[in-house]
């Protein structure tokens, strides 16, 4: 086997940096519409916006290449919880005018 | 279910079975997994897109149907993408069959379907007229 010892790792460096832009986009969008709801709307994109600081520092090393990057570990979970956060944040939001 | 949900925060557990793998596949099953969580957040965003950029629809509600079913739609998508991805690694290490799925036929149907009903009521006039 001939190896392609930069090409892959950088093309996942570059597939991390996509998904944080794309999660980024999201929290926008979320923080858009949760303040428009008073109070409980600007408790709620804080919330959010410290999800999404959070799940950037995490994620950090397997976008840039710094530290170590182990096949296994709790970046993916945590990427795909933070999808998931904003999906139930947005439910709420979405279903806040219905009752 | 709660097993499962358990190894995906434990890697641990995940590096412990079988051997190491030659590092390309799991950073194409990593890649793999990527490319299906931003289509979970297209589709999240898609819902959030919907519920703010649409106006108040003539049928009730049509336009939080939309939104939430979106939003649902993407909360899956995310979901099952760590799944498959912690068990496409799993059966890597231990040199199994890859884990073979009907969700991507089942998203594209339901993607498919959905946008077919949005044209059908587009055409009847229950979205898009002011």
């Amino acid at each position: 086997m001939t190896g392609d010892p930069g090409l892959q790792p950088e093309r996942t460096r570059l597939a991390w940096r996509r998904t944080l832009l794309a999660l980024t986009a999201v929290t926008v969008l979320t923080v858009r519409q949760a303040l428009t709801g008073g109070l409980a709307g600007a408790l709620l994109a804080g919330a959010a916006l410290l999800g999404w600081a959070a799940t950037l520092a995490l994620c950090w090393p397997r976008a840039t290449g710094s530290g170590p990057v182990r096949a296994t570990s709790r970046t993916m979970p945590v990427i795909a919880l933070a999808a998931v956060g904003h999906a139930a944040l947005g439910v709420l939001l979405a279903l806040r005018g219905v009752w | 279910m709660w097993e499962a949900i358990r190894r995906w925060f434990d890697p641990r557990e995940l590096r412990s079975v079988g051997s190491r793998p030659d590092y390309r596949f799991s950073l194409a099953n990593e890649r793999t997994f990527l490319a299906w969580l931003r289509t979970g957040l297209a589709l999240v965003g898609g819902g959030l897109a919907a519920a703010q950029f649409l106006p108040p629809l003539p049928l009730a509600h049509l336009r939080e149907v939309i939104a939430v079913a979106l939003l649902l739609l993407g909360g899956t998508v995310a979901v099952r993408a760590v799944d498959h991805w912690a068990r496409t690694e799993r059966a890597i290490r231990l040199g199994e069959e890859l884990p073979a799925s009907r969700f991507p036929a089942v998203l594209a149907l339901a993607v498919g379907l959905g946008a077919l009903l949005l044209v059908v009521a587009v055409l009847a006039g229950t979205v898009g007229r002011r």
